[in-house]
């Protein structure tokens, strides 16, 4: 029974650097500030960490050069690689590997230099056999097509698309740490230039540099830590494909099953939930997430995103850091939802804190919608 | 039929000659794309190519916007096939703008920089 993990690990440290032009830095300099920035925030020292979690977007050993890199040498790694989820994932391996006593201290980090570096998506992963041909652009066609299906489908439209972008930038608009703050309205989004219809550069998320990091300890021992413990109550992943060509419902993800586990695990369900970070690497991933994971059904998205209902003050509080689209995008955002989603529960969120969170939820995705994980995170009075 | 030739130099190799030629599952009858050398619905490996109908409608598209110097706009959609089975392809013979989900398509054999390629054209009637 999954059951048994809720609750058994807290993440007691977060931390990152580098958030939007990084100059000079590498992508591992950048990781390795994450983490002791995420170190120094639990009160532990690099020497603690005996488990590490991470993949970049360099190299196909990440994790063996971050542990080199951070000079230790951990007793469990885990470097599985499923793009910008690949971090909320390793809350599940962490836990695990935690509460089987196969490490003490874990260190989930990430970080990159792709805006400094190249100013685009830098990536080692090879255009799809079957699909290179035709030259699709990376990652944005993939999800170029998913929303025109849904659009078809469910009469969403470029104004509810927009209208995510439009929430995104307001909550950024209180936090000094976003790379983008200043106002935006539904008509910029919409005059914007067309990039892979029927998104605009605007509906896509930054280009920036930036890095993250988590630490995670045992539940039993998470109060003895500078900061309150944010405990991981449930996690669940769910995969449907790698190349947007095999997907067999354009609008329809993985993170229905991903999120319906992770609920059953935590015990709670959506109407529980105080705060959502999700991973909205375009508009469309969050109508597509929230629709998903329970929040609204299948084909109301659009409409449950529209007029400030996910913005500050809305029905919804939903990226409350303002997200890939408004604060930080560095090639995969996913470590991201967790540091802003403890952060909430903390009560030391950089932007715009709401009060009384309890219960947030973390959202990875990975590759073109193709992974999904569903992360339920608490505080003190759900464990 | 019996192949000599791995499932994608198999599925090019008939490109090659003016053919798209798809596998279909001996034992649970679907199709599917790309080719490999299990059935992806049902775990079979009796497999049996047979030739594409050439006929399908847009299950998606998107317009790749492209400045006019390096080519202008161009299309990219999934087409699904009479056979059950999508495949990443391109309309050929209208604007972009007028590639429309639903829209019934003749597929083809045609090239792209010179490899052969599975394409698209309005169907016509």
């Amino acid at each position: 029974m999954t059951d048994n993990l809720r609750g058994k690990s807290a993440i007691v440290g977060v931390g990152h650097a580098g958030f939007g032009a990084a100059h000079g830095f590498s992508a591992y300099d950048i990781m390795a500030q994450s983490a002791h920035a995420a170190l120094n925030d639990a009160g532990l020292k690099l020497s603690d960490v005996d488990g590490l979690f991470c993949t970049m977007m360099e190299d196909s050993m990440p994790v063996l050069m971050a542990a080199e890199y951070l000079g230790i040498q951990p007793r469990y790694i885990d470097g599985t690689m499923t793009g910008g989820s690949s971090f909320v994932n390793y809350l599940t391996s962490a836990t695990m590997a935690l509460e089987a006593g196969l490490c003490d201290v874990a260190l989930i980090c990430y970080g990159s230099n792709q805006r400094t570096a190249s100013g685009r998506l830098v990536t080692a992963s090879k255009l799809p056999p079957y699909e290179g041909l035709y030259s699709p652009r990376y990652p944005i066609s993939g999800y170029a097509l998913a929303a025109a299906r849904h659009m078809y489908e469910y009469g969403t439209t470029r104004e509810n698309l927009a209208d995510v972008a439009v929430a995104a930038r307001a909550w950024a608009s209180h936090n000094p740490e976003a790379f983008m703050r200043d106002p935006l309205t539904r008509e910029d989004v919409l005059s914007s230039r067309m990039v892979g219809d029927p998104l605009t550069k605007l509906d896509c998320c930054l280009v920036t540099d930036g890095g993250g990091a988590v630490v995670l300890v045992r539940a039993d021992r998470a109060k003895n830590f500078p900061n309150a413990p944010v405990y991981v109550l449930g996690s669940a992943a769910e995969s449907s494909h790698r190349q947007i060509s095999q997907m067999k419902d354009f609008t329809v993800t993985a993170a229905r099953e991903s999120g319906k586990r992770a609920f059953a695990m935590a015990g709670v369900t959506p109407a529980d939930i105080d705060v959502v970070e999700l991973y909205d690497a375009f508009t469309i991933n969050t109508i597509l997430f929230l629709e998903d994971l329970g929040f609204c059904k299948k084909g109301e998205g659009g409409a449950f995103v529209s007029d400030g209902r996910i913005a500050p003050g809305g029905a919804l509080a939903v990226n409350t850091n303002g997200g890939g689209l408004s604060c930080v995008h560095p090639g995969m955002y996913g470590i991201f939802t967790i540091i802003e989603a403890a952060r909430q529960i903390r009560g030391d969120a950089p932007g715009m804190q709401l009060d009384g969170v309890e219960l947030a939820v973390a959202h990875g995705n990975g590759g073109v919608l193709s992974s999904q994980v569903t992360a339920i995170l608490g505080g003190a009075s759900t464990v | 039929m019996e192949s000599a030739l791995g499932p994608d130099a198999k599925f090019r190799e008939g490109l090659s000659n003016g053919q798209i030629n798809l596998p279909q599952c001996d034992d649970c009858g679907k199709f599917h794309f790309f080719p490999r050398i299990n059935c992806p619905h049902c775990g079979s490996t009796a497999l049996t190519w047979h030739r594409a109908l050439g006929t399908g409608e847009v299950h998606t598209t998107t317009t790749v916007r492209r400045r006019p110097e390096s080519g202008g706009d161009y299309n990219v959609c999934m087409v699904e096939l009479t056979e059950g089975v999508r495949m990443m392809s391109r309309v050929d013979g209208i604007l972009p703008a007028d590639v429309k989900i639903g829209m019934p398509l003749a597929v083809f054999v045609g090239d792209i920089d010179g490899t052969p390629a599975v394409l698209c054209k309005p169907a016509e009637g």
